[in-house]
This record gives structure tokens, sequence and C-alpha cells, in this order.
């Protein structure tokens, strides 16, 4: 198709000016954090003391260890869970529609919603909250994800060689983990990554089910006290930080989706 | 399908007790708990009333829906209207390339949102960054207001959301048979008609799905409308945080978090009917 290559200018300067729409603020932000004198409007210099700043700061390095311990056991956990519910979706007869809602459902659930009801359940058990509870509630979305990412490896899985392991006379268990799992295994980390992420990233549900006081503190409840106070220099290298991690994860589970597909 | 495991329910079992234990449960607690009156400490007072809902409709709450509503409206029609021409210029560029544009339109979507919320606050307000520019370009008076307005709630929103639409829309396009297009530029429909009449029709179910995703999530947003509305801005999610930890009406909180309930599913529903109704004419059309 000839006809399309004068066509691509315009479409390039959408794209230029979506990208910038969407990455700009985050570019700012990252610049701010380098800037010695910390002020928005001038730039005095490349500077690393803002996140020196950081490291001397109890209460980020306690919420940065929390947020830590959330999200590592919610990651394994729903993991399991995910990857399991993902394989036991596609592998079924039929499907079936109170399962899809089910695990369609975390995914579209107002934040806000899911955290008053984890909160009043919670309360109403007389279950002590903390980092538990919060790790409990992450599983809930993360599993989610997880199941979405690995059925759609699942989508494309050439069940034929499951059957032929098992013709082989290799028992169920086997199979599984010499055939199945190895052909699976870039999704699942894939999904762990997102899982990861959602999970050091997930404020609102944090906040409802952390419990009172500062021992159970996520880094996100952290910033989001801090920017009530106004904008710190500290809060712009602790946002560059964060965001560092999370771009990492993602580019990571992302390369291993792709890896797999090719 | 061919292949089956052994037992796909009893894999599936430990995801489901999960969810039914840790969402479907507290979900139905928090909806009984709308059915029950306020006690005078702040408790729960276990006698049946209907007022919680009825509370809604009073003039004061019913303010707050219809404005946060407005709010989300014109979020979801600004995001369609900016993510159209985004996913349709990814759908134009070297296949090769694709893959690539459209996980950098929707890396920020996974990434914190409360940051993404914050990088606003620091362009936005009256020493941030815009006035800077501003008073670089040689603008004399006072600094402008621009954060804690609607606008910048509304822009605040937009950005969140719309890596998500653009994905929605983009995998719709994708999915598009060109050659409908070419048959339609061959029967002599010009450019602006073929896209009015062919492809914008065939997308819908894409944009419908962005759309609805991102009106359920601004209607019910807390975070922005705290953050650059400056609690000025009350939404209903803001009124659903208040009465959970402020005004300490959890009834009252859970009938208004029930009503964001039924108005995502709701809205939901009507996407799907829509969209099978949509792929049922293209059927029909075949046949």
């Amino acid at each position: 198709m000839s006809g399309i290559a004068p066509k691509r200018l315009p479409g390039r300067i959408i794209l230029l000016l979506v990208f910038g729409f969407l990455y700009l603020p985050i570019a700012v932000l990252v610049m701010l954090s380098f800037n010695e004198s910390g002020l928005p409007t001038s730039w005095s210099g490349f500077s690393t003391r803002w996140y020196a700043a950081l490291m001397g700061n109890g209460e980020i390095l306690h919420a940065a260890w929390n947020t830590l311990v959330v999200a590592i056991f919610a990651t394994l956990v729903s993991t399991v869970l995910g990857t399991l519910l993902a394989i036991g979706m596609e592998t079924r007869a039929r499907k079936s529609n109170g399962l899809e809602a089910l695990a369609f459902a975390p995914m579209v659930i107002p934040d806000i919603v899911l955290a008053v009801a984890l909160l009043t359940f919670f309360s109403r058990l007389n279950i002590t909250t903390g980092l538990h509870t919060i790790i409990l509630s992450h599983v809930i979305f993360d599993l989610a994800f997880v199941c979405s990412v690995v059925r759609a490896r699942l989508k494309h899985f050439d069940f034929s060689i499951v059957e032929a392991s098992r013709d082989l006379g290799a028992s169920g268990w086997t199979t599984f983990w010499r055939v199945t799992f190895p052909v699976l295994l870039p999704s699942i980390i894939a999904g762990a990554l997102l899982a990861f992420t959602l999970s050091v990233d997930e404020f609102i549900i944090a906040f409802f089910t952390a419990g009172p006081g500062r021992s159970s503190i996520t880094l996100p409840m952290q910033i989001y006290s801090m920017i009530r106070f106004g904008i710190t220099p500290e809060v712009n290298a602790l946002a560059t930080i964060v965001m560092a991690v999370s771009a990492t994860a993602l580019l990571l589970s992302q390369w291993l989706n792709k890896e797999q597909i090719q | 399908m061919a292949y089956q495991t052994t037992r796909p329910n009893m894999l599936a079992a430990p995801a489901v007790l999960w969810l039914l234990a840790f969402m479907v449960a507290p979900c139905l607690l928090v909806l009984s708990y709308a059915f029950f009156q306020r006690g005078t400490w702040g408790g729960i007072e276990y006698t049946f009333t209907l007022e919680n809902f009825a509370r809604v409709f009073d003039p004061l709450y019913a303010r707050i829906f219809l404005n946060s509503a407005r709010i989300a409206l014109i979020t979801t029609i600004l995001a369609i209207l900016i993510a159209y021409p985004a996913a349709y210029a990814i759908s134009l560029a070297p296949r090769v390339r694709q893959p690539m544009l459209l996980f950098f339109a929707v890396l920020p979507f996974w990434s914190n949102y409360l940051i993404r919320t914050y990088a606003w606050i620091v362009l936005l307000n009256r020493e941030g960054l815009l006035n800077g520019f501003l008073s670089y370009l040689g603008y004399q008076g006072e600094p402008l207001s621009l954060l804690y307005t609607e606008a910048a709630v509304i822009t605040g929103l937009v950005y969140n959301y719309l890596p998500f639409v653009i994905l929605a829309i983009y995998s719709t396009l994708s999915r598009l048979n060109p050659e409908l297009m070419e048959a339609s530029r061959d029967l002599g429909a010009g450019a602006f008609r073929t896209f009015w009449r062919v492809t914008l029709p065939l997308t819908l179910p894409g944009v419908a799905a962005g759309g609805v995703f991102v009106f359920v999530l601004s209607i019910g947003n807390f975070v922005t409308p705290a953050l650059l509305g400056g609690g000025r801005f009350q939404m209903i999610g803001n009124l659903v945080y208040d009465q959970f930890l402020t005004a300490n009406d959890w009834p009252f909180g859970a009938a208004l978090g029930m009503v964001l309930i039924a108005i995502m599913v709701a809205l939901l529903f009507l996407q799907a009917r829509a969209t099978s109704h949509a792929s049922g004419e293209r059927k029909g059309d075949e046949a």
C-alpha cells in the first residue's frame, strides 16, 4: 500500500504528543529529584543528596522494608494460586461463566469498595490488622492478574505434547513438572513480576487493611502522607526509586512474555 | 478441548476459595451492613432499614453523585478522544514496531498511581513548572491557580487511565481485516467516509470496553480528587472514605459502596450486551 507513506506524518505527530503527555510529567519528576536546590523552577546542578537523605530516614526505610515483605509474600502466594487457577480454567471441559466472572472481578472492582469491604470483614471477625492482612488482601487482585497472564500463554499451548507425554507413560505429576511447567515458566515469572509491581504500588487497600499506627505502613502510604504536606525533594527521589523498580519489573515481565511467544 | 487435566476444578479450588473468602464474603458483609442502622457511638445496630439507600438520593449526596458522574463522563470522553488517534497511529506504524509502541503506551498504567498523580502536583502548583514556564515567557501577573480545580482532577484522571483506553482500542483495531477498508475505498468511499462508516463502527467494542473501565474507575476514584482537587471536590470515592474513616457511619458508607458496585455491574452488563450484539450483527452479515 504505497498510499500510506504520506499519511505517516500525522500519525507520528499524534504519537509524539501522546507519548509526551504520558512521559513528560514523569520525566520532570525524575529530573527534579536530581536537582541540587530541590526547587522545581531553578536548576542548580546535578546532585544525589536527596537520595542520600532518604537513606538516612529511618521511617522511610521501615516503610520500604514493609513494602518488600508484603510484595514478596503476596507475589509468592498469588503466583501459585493464579497459575493453578489458569490451568484449571483452561483445561475445563466447558467454560464456566461463574468462574470467569470470579477471576475477572478483582481486576475491575473499584479499589475503594474492596478496601472498605475488607476493613469491615477484618473488624467484624476481630482479626488484628497488620502486614499479614495487607498480604491477604493483595493476593486477591495479584492472583487475578497472574491468572490472566498465564492463561494468555495457555491459549497458545499445544496440549498434544501433554497427551504425548501421558501416552508415553509419564504420570500426570511428571508430565506437569517435565512438560507443562517448563513451557509455562516464562509466563508464570512474567505474571509474578506483574503481581510484585502491583503490590509494591498499591495504596488504597493497604491503607485500609494496615490498621492504625505506623508499624505496618508501606511506601505508598508513606508517600501519600508526605505529599499531603507538600512537595519535597525527598518525595521526588523516593518516587523516582519506586518508579524505577516498577519499570524494571515490567520490562522484565514484558521481555519474558515476548520471548516465549516467538 | 481434547486435553483435560485430571481435575481442573481441584486446581482452581485454592484460588476460588481465596476469592470467595476474601473478596465475595467481605463484599456481601458490607452489603448487609448497608441495611442496618448506625449505632449511637458509630457502631452497627442490627435493625433493618432502607434509610441508608434513601440517603443516597438525599439532594446533598445526590449532587455529589451527579457531580462524580459528570466528572467521570468528561474524563471518559476526553480519554477516548485522545486514545483513539493514538491507537490508530500505533496500528498504522510498521508491524514490527507496534508491540514496542503499545508497551510504552501502557507501561505508565502499571506503575505507581499515586506517583503519577503527584507528578501533576509538581507541574500545576503555584510555584510549579507550568507557572515557572509562563513567567519565563514574560507573564507578569499572579501565578495561576491550576491545582485544586476540577480541570486538574479531570487531567489527572485522563492521564492515569489513558493507557488502558489506548490498549482496548488498539486491540480491536489490530484485529480488523484491512480488506474491509480497502473494499470500502474501492467502492468509492473517501478516507473519511470509510473511517466513519467502516472502521469506527467495527472498533466500537474496544471503545466501549475502554470507556466503561475509565468511567467506573473515575467515578469511584479517591486519590485523584483528594490530591489534585485538594479535598474541595467531593466524589463518591471520597464520600465512602469519609463514612468509614472520619464520620464513622459504616452503614451509609456501605450503601454508597454498593451503589458504586451496582453502577459498575450495570455498565459491564450493557457493554457485554452491546459487544455481543455487534459481533452477532457481523455474523449475520456473513451469513
